[in-house]
């Protein structure tokens, strides 16, 4: 076209070159995270009360009988280290799924009512219904999924879809917290304990009976959501745009959304909302891969080593042994303050 | 050179929730042509290049493309065929020029075969025509209006589909720019044979680059036809509610539309005749 027109060689050299650079910081970033969660996973299991050499920890893990290290490693760690990287990885890969979907970071489940109604169907049963157990948990992901349900009819209008969804969601939020708040002023000292696991998200006395669930909600949804990845990262560019490259919009919204609310519930159920998990992994991960493909595998990575890390500072680095959910919150109310300034200045968007 | 196609609407009635926006509308598209379609504000010609690209589903009749309904047919089939440039898409924040142009390839990948060759070299071919290869590195964020067009027009190049619409895609340049787009589309026409469909404000811009002209008023098309024959005053006066002069523009030999206000018209009886002392209208 112009008369320096460079040949088509050396562009398509150049566009694949750039390629290559691309793939190859997602797999260093990736790998890097993937290596911190065992790190830390190791530390978690190694550190605590009382402290376990590496050796004792891997004859454990590897199903060696050790004294003493058997149980409290076995039993008590082990299922809560597993616990916490389920339950990461779940809050992680459905809070950017949402965040992608709607293009804005406020979408994450935790601030547009999800994990709120869970929370409130969960103190409900415990302190009207007198509920306990596997039958709280049951309530709560029933009720996630129809506060998502009534958010989407609500929010359901030719066009602008995102921004109302969020707006209603965050009204919703308010609501349920209001409604949490009542019957929490209901409730007996015992019920108390249980309700307020529900409220800060905790990992204590995680066993393999409460993991499973959320584990098997994680192997099937999981797939579900990277099957659409590709889908969902063409919805970055618009939904008019994303039609056009072949994304059936409506399709992949429905499928997308019952999964990630599904591993949300899930996760949910087994250790309360933690605090802003779903909300941060994705901007975080954002952040250290670039804006180039799919987020949904480093923001879940991200999610599982928030959960996990911040539970080992919760449990050993203050005097006061602290639910993980109050370490996360810590770092998520900021970043909520200056993201909410940011978009107001600029009126981004993800 | 590209495959003839056939993309037809018949009694297409189009609406969003209560209101109807275009009603029983039949449009033959001319293929490898350039077809401009013009119309004022609220006439439906978004609407009507929308569903012409699936993006709305009618209420009645149906979009045609070589004998199958486009409603019916896999999505990522018709992308391959059928491109969209909408009027507002989005840049993620910081994507780059060849990353985005790249998205364009989306409806020629599968879930497992993501990146081949072919999609290289066509990325590489949109950004050599559309003259944005040194701008393959940048953010697409740090560009100006002008060149954000034109990574735009790439991705949709790099989809390789050939039909393309374009829904009013100089909106927002200046005169040079809008000119280099539009070039840059006829360019594509003449040498791809790609059909190409755009939906413009400007008038006398819509009439020099059409092959095929199509006005539109109140969700109808009111005419249509090659530029030179339809473009006439009774024209403009029922489509835009406008008197105005048509003659021949001398640069382009295309006709020229001259709109008439109540200001600044010499046969009115001199310059300004209409002017009251202070700019206002005289009252007679």
């Amino acid at each position: 076209m112009t008369a320096t027109a460079p040949s088509l060689d050396a562009v398509i050299a150049s566009v694949s070159r750039s390629k290559a650079v691309r793939a190859r910081r997602r797999v260093v970033v990736i790998s890097i995270l993937a290596v911190l969660i065992m790190a830390v996973a190791a530390i978690s299991l190694m550190i605590g009360n009382t402290v376990y050499s590496v050796t004792d920890v891997a004859r454990v893990v590897l199903g060696q009988d050790v004294d003493g290290a058997s149980f409290t490693v076995g039993r008590l760690r082990l299922p809560r280290m597993v616990l916490a990287i389920v339950v990461g990885l779940s809050f992680g890969i459905a809070g950017v799924t949402f965040q992608t979907m709607l293009r804005n970071p406020l979408a994450s489940p935790d601030i547009i009512g999800i994990s709120a109604g869970a929370s409130a169907a969960a103190a409900f049963a415990i302190v009207v219904l007198g509920l306990s157990g596997t039958a709280v948990s049951v309530f709560a992901i029933t009720a996630g999924l129809l506060v998502t349900l009534v958010i989407y009819v609500l929010s359901h209008q030719a066009g602008s879809a995102g921004t109302r969804l969020i707006l209603i969601g965050i009204g919703i939020a308010a609501m349920l917290e209001a409604a949490t708040q009542y019957v929490l002023s209901q409730a007996g000292q015992w019920e108390l304990q249980a309700v307020l696991r529900w409220l800060t998200g905790s990992l204590n006395g995680a066993s393999w009976e409460q993991t499973l669930p959320a584990l098997i909600a994680l192997l099937v949804l999981g797939p579900v959501l990277l099957s659409r990845r590709h889908d969902l990262d063409a919805m970055r560019l618009g939904e008019d745009a994303a039609s056009a490259l072949g994304v059936r919009i409506e399709r992949t919204r429905l499928v997308v959304v019952i999964a990630a609310v599904g591993l949300i519930a899930f996760a949910t159920a087994a250790t309360g909302p933690i605090a802003f998990v779903a909300f941060l992994a994705g901007p975080i991960a954002a952040r250290i891969v670039g804006p180039h493909g799919s987020l949904l595998v480093p923001a879940a990575l991200v999610g599982a080593l928030l959960v996990l890390s911040g539970d080992v500072v919760g449990q050993n680095v203050l005097n006061l042994r602290y639910p993980v959910g109050i370490v996360t919150g810590v770092l998520g109310a900021p970043y909520l303050v200056y993201l909410i300034i940011r978009t107001n200045r600029s009126g981004e968007s993800l | 050179m590209t495959t003839a196609h056939a993309l037809t609407a018949t009694d297409l009635t189009v609406g969003y929730g209560d209101t109807t926006i275009i009603s029983d509308l039949d449009l033959d598209l001319v293929a490898g042509a350039i077809t401009v379609i013009v119309g004022p504000n609220a006439c439906g010609k978004s609407t009507l290049l929308r569903s012409m690209s699936r993006l709305l589903p009618p209420r009645s009749g149906q979009v045609v493309l070589d004998g199958r309904s486009i409603h019916g047919m896999p999505a990522k089939e018709l992308a391959r065929t059928l491109g969209l440039l909408p009027q507002s898409p989005i840049a993620p924040e910081g994507i780059t020029v060849a990353d985005l142009v790249g998205r364009g390839r989306h409806p020629h990948q599968g879930m497992f075969t993501r990146w081949s060759r072919a999609d290289d070299v066509a990325v590489a071919e949109a950004l050599i025509a559309t003259d944005t290869a040194d701008l393959a590195d940048r953010a697409v964020d740090e560009l100006s209006g002008g060149q954000r067009q034109r990574v735009w027009i790439a991705m949709a190049l790099a989809q390789d589909t050939d039909i393309l619409l374009l829904d009013e895609p100089t909106t927002f340049l200046d005169v040079s720019h809008q000119v280099e787009v539009l070039d840059l589309l006829t360019d594509l026409n003449r040498r791809r044979g790609t059909t190409i469909v755009i939906v413009l404000h400007d008038l006398n811009l819509a009439v020099r680059y059409a092959d095929h002209l199509v006005a539109m008023r109140d969700g109808e098309v009111y005419a249509s036809g090659s530029p030179e024959t339809i473009l006439t005053p009774e024209l403009i006066e029922s489509v835009f509610g406008i008197s105005a002069a048509v003659i021949t523009d001398p640069t382009s030999g295309k006709p020229l539309m001259l709109p008439i206000g109540r200001h600044h018209m010499v046969d009115r009886g001199g310059p300004d005749a209409a002017d009251g002392p202070a700019g206002h209208p005289a009252s007679d």
